[in-house]
């Protein structure tokens, strides 16, 4: 049917362009119709990359009952891919029916599926980060882009999924975001000419070839029990863990985060004494049930900040999102939310000592009952506990306290002391908030190249000065001779 | 012969034989290897059956979750478009946002032009819902930009303030927002701008890109009503339609304020002709002669439009295929939107009203934007057509409740000429 009063138009199926993308894409469409045996494994590994589908040349390997020719590794490479291409073992099936070969990079947000941006040059696709203030836009180079841009994890995250949401929000002037995230353990390898300078940015130097220590002994910390309540209101210390052999949040499909989910029932489902709960599913939850995890200041809600969404965790919620919390309310787990799992212990008051201790051996706990299972923590001696996050490798762990100090806190020096203390301050409305009434929110600075002992025991000594400057200060006494040396 | 298979093969042709296989032997022999193959770091990406990825879509209430059944995802979840572009990507939006019991969305978008042929089994039903029963599988889209068929579309400037037509392109080759790469998006740009920079007469124009407006270049654009700016529904950033803002997003205006196309906003392009008043056989003639001098100027380049003629002009929401044509004046109706048959009567004359912001915004006064219900099925002369016979006739009603007269219920129209 003629469209009237247009100019006339070509059809669909074999368009005249001269655009130089379409004309690269139409020619290899042209091959790919054409079903040629006999082409060198090299060719139809390289051509298959093209398309991105790893599972294809398994399906390949199969069908010709070869396995051994096919490379054990290679990646993607478009100068593999020769000019005139004679033969072509490109199946059909490949384009539009890949049902029996399954596929390779599933449930991507935005960019994983995106392998024709090789079509384009890396100055062409590289960002504009003119405006941006963060770790990635700091560290990213076009040279390191035209580097990495081809290449994928082996479950298909690349390197736009990396930085997207780095990309997607420039930042603030004085809040330096890290501005990139990872989608599996392995983005940490694949991508780590972009990582390490954002790591050792992030973390206070540490170097790529340095080990992390890890220490979840609980009788390792000196003191802790005696924090003065009448100045430390809440005591909490959490942390996060990602399952090896699943996708993290950014990148995972449903099911996947559906196996997280039940895998992480049935492990907390075996904890027993003082560490015995149940699991409130984000989706099935009922008015009660909502409104008691909110007055217990336990209920996450979908996350609103674009610094999250943008990465692609927050897709199909609250699919797979619950909250697990034994029944003293004092230890507890949310699943699926920015990391597999965060495990979270607290309880009012400053026992710290017994809020570690449980923490610990809850973590630990959870850690044989997954591996009787068959899982295990995504863990390494380099990074320590991998998590989405760069900013939450090594212990994951911020410990801390809710504590009244009204007087250091207006302190000319308060920030000085906190920097040497290796502590932070935030409002008791957690990360970005302001403190109300004098009550701050204290915790450790650091999560990679300390141990959780060691982190732990920094913020139990740097509150005890906190306190005891707060004393002084109450007196009308000076606090000079207090001041502690950088730590 | 499963362990030895599984030894020869990297981590990452597991992948495929599992899915390949299924529940056959080689997956038992797939999984007991795995335990070594966990601990020692190499990642196995986990592939479920169809069943397990679905969406649990019991508390939506959008088109695509009407008719995406299991066996529908089972079939398609494993196709890509020639671009790789995936079911799961289409969806997200929809699965993302659940809907409102009153307002049923769309749910789904296209990646780029072979996603409307890939997962026709899912567009199809959507399109048919969506635009009124069209049959994309046995009907054609008739599409016409000759103005001069237009009869009356004159009309007094006492009821109506303004007069405004749009619609949407995109350019064939590139992909589409939820889809496209930074240098696709970039292309997109050039291509529009160099096109653009080719008009002439009372469409010469000029383009304020978003990345680099001035100050005062961004405050006239807020005053004339031009500026768009980076989307916050969910319903449009879920699908990655706003990646990378502002890059590559501007806005291109004739000096004279009358024609305006956004660039890399919802779709490649939403052109926009509309000005004071109530001239809308003017307003369209602009907006025919625009869009054709456009066509031409991407055509002498090689580039053209998305188009077929199951589904007319393809756009990014399946809501907006065909003409992706909007039609609409802003008309001051005092006393006919007070008539309990006013709906009864845009109803029959396939008009929609919404508030003078736009889409979801409640009418200020009595004032209220009038525009055509349909977008595929009929021509844009018919379209434009159909909204100057049924303002004409809501004036006409205006006019005799003014004088104590009474109005009547016009017959329906037919829907698909």
């Amino acid at each position: 049917m003629k469209r009237e009063g247009c100019i006339p138009q070509t059809s669909a199926v074999q368009p005249q362009k001269k655009g130089n993308a379409l004309l690269k894409r139409t020619r290899i469409r042209a091959r790919q119709s054409a079903f040629v045996p006999n082409i060198s494994n090299d060719l139809a590994v390289s051509l298959l990359h093209l398309q991105g589908r790893y599972s294809s040349t398994a399906h390949y390997a199969f069908e010709c009952k070869e396995p051994q020719t096919i490379p054990i590794q290679y990646r993607y490479n478009a100068q593999k891919v020769l000019p005139n291409i004679e033969n072509l073992h490109l199946f059909n099936a490949f384009h539009e029916d890949a049902s029996f070969m399954g596929r390779n990079a599933t449930m991507p947000f935005g960019n994983t599926h995106n392998l024709l941006k090789m079509n384009y040059s890396a100055e062409q696709e590289y960002p504009d980060l003119s405006q941006h203030n963060n770790h990635m836009a700091k560290i990213i180079t076009l040279e390191m882009y035209a580097d990495l841009r081809d290449k994928q994890t082996p479950s298909g995250f690349t390197l736009d999924d990396v930085i997207q949401t780095g990309i997607d929000n420039p930042g603030h002037p004085f809040i330096m975001t890290v501005g990139c995230v990872a989608g599996d353990e392995e983005t940490y390898e694949v991508f780590k000419d972009l990582l390490d300078p954002i790591i050792e940015d992030r973390h206070g130097g540490y170097k790529p070839t340095d080990k992390h220590k890890t220490d979840l002994n609980p009788d390792n910390l000196q003191g802790g029990d005696d924090l003065d309540p009448n100045y430390v209101l809440s005591s909490r210390v959490r942390t996060g863990r990602s399952i090896r052999g699943f996708c993290l949040p950014p990148h995972c499909s449903r099911g996947e985060r559906r196996g997280i989910e039940s895998l992480s029932i049935e492990a907390l489902g075996s904890l027993d004494g003082d560490l015995k709960g149940k699991y409130y599913a984000l989706k099935d939850m009922t008015e009660e049930e909502q409104q008691q995890l909110i007055d217990d200041h336990f209920l996450f809600d979908k996350p609103v900040s674009p610094l999250l969404l943008a990465s692609g965790m927050a897709r199909d919620w609250p699919d797979a999102r619950g909250i697990w919390h034994n029944d003293n309310k004092t230890f507890l787990v949310w699943v699926n939310e920015e990391d597999h799992l965060r495990v979270i212990s607290m309880q009012k008051g400053g026992n710290m000592k017994e809020v570690f201790n449980r923490f610990c051996t809850g973590l630990t706990k959870i850690e044989s009952l997954f591996k009787e299972k068959g899982h295990e923590f995504m863990w390494n001696e380099h990074l320590g506990y991998v998590l989405t996050c760069p900013s939450n490798l090594g212990t994951g762990l911020r410990g801390g306290v809710h504590v009244k100090i009204p007087n250091v806190s207006k302190h000319e020096k308060f920030g000085e002391i906190l920097k040497r203390l290796r502590l932070q301050k935030r409002g008791t409305g957690g990360v970005d908030t302001a403190a109300v009434g004098g009550v701050f929110d204290i915790s450790n600075a650091d999560r990679l190249g300390f141990s959780e002992v060691d982190l732990v025991q920094m913020v139990v000594d740097g509150v005890k000065l906190l306190i005891e400057m707060e004393k002084r200060l109450e007196a009308g006494q000076s606090i000079d001779d207090l001041m502690p040396e950088q730590k | 012969m499963a362990g030895s298979f599984a030894r020869v093969l990297s981590s990452k042709r597991k992948v495929g034989i599992l899915s390949l296989v299924g529940a056959g032997s080689l997956t038992v022999g797939f999984f007991m290897n795995r335990e070594q193959h966990v601990s020692a770091g190499a990642h196995v990406r986990r592939i479920y059956p169809p069943s397990a990825e679905y969406p649990d879509l019991r508390k939506h209430n959008n088109c695509m979750a009407s008719h995406l059944t299991p066996a529908i995802y089972a079939k398609l979840v494993h196709k890509s478009t020639p671009n790789g572009y995936t079911l799961d990507e289409a969806i997200q939006t929809g699965v993302d946002n659940p809907g409102h019991p009153f307002i049923k969305t769309v749910g789904m978008v296209a990646g780029d032009e072979e996603s409307y042929e890939v997962f026709a089994d899912i567009f199809n039903p959507i399109i048919k819902e969506r635009h009124n029963g069209y049959d994309p599988c046995n009907m054609k889209h008739p599409t016409d930009l000759d103005s001069s068929k237009i009869r009356g579309g004159l009309f007094d400037e006492k009821y109506v303030l303004s007069s405004r037509v749009r619609t949407g392109r995109s350019i064939r080759g590139l992909s589409l927002p939820p889809a496209c790469t930074r240098a696709e998006r970039r292309e997109v740009e050039r291509v529009v701008i160099d096109a653009l920079g080719g008009l002439r007469g009372d469409l010469t124009g000029k383009y304020f890109s978003l990345t680099q407006l001035t100050d005062q270049e961004q405050q006239q654009l807020i005053d004339d009503h031009f500026l768009f700016d980076k989307p916050v529904s969910p319903l449009l950033t879920c699908s990655g339609m706003a990646r990378d803002w502002p890059d590559a997003r501007g806005i291109w205006h004739n000096n004279e304020k009358t024609f305006l196309v956004w660039i890399n906003e919802e779709d490649h392009t939403r052109v926009i002709s509309m000005e004071k008043g109530g001239n809308m056989k003017r307003v369209f003639e602009r907006f025919c002669r625009g869009l054709q001098e456009v066509e031409r100027l991407i055509q002498e380049k090689g580039w053209e439009f998305m188009w077929n003629e199951r589904l007319g002009y393809i756009l990014t929401c399946p809501s907006n295929l065909g003409t992706g044509l909007r039609a609409g004046v802003h008309v001051s109706l005092p006393r006919l939107c007070k008539d309990p048959r006013f709906a009864k009567i845009l109803d029959n004359l396939r008009l929609q009203k919404r508030g003078t912001g736009g889409v979801d915004t409640a009418a200020v006064g009595n004032t209220f934007d009038i525009s055509n219900l349909d977008r595929l099925g009929q021509s844009e002369v018919q379209l434009v057509q159909t909204v100057i016979d049924g303002v004409a006739y809501l004036i006409e009603c205006e006019k005799r409740l003014e004088k104590g007269q009474d109005i009547k219920i016009p017959a329906p129209i037919s829907q698909f000429k």
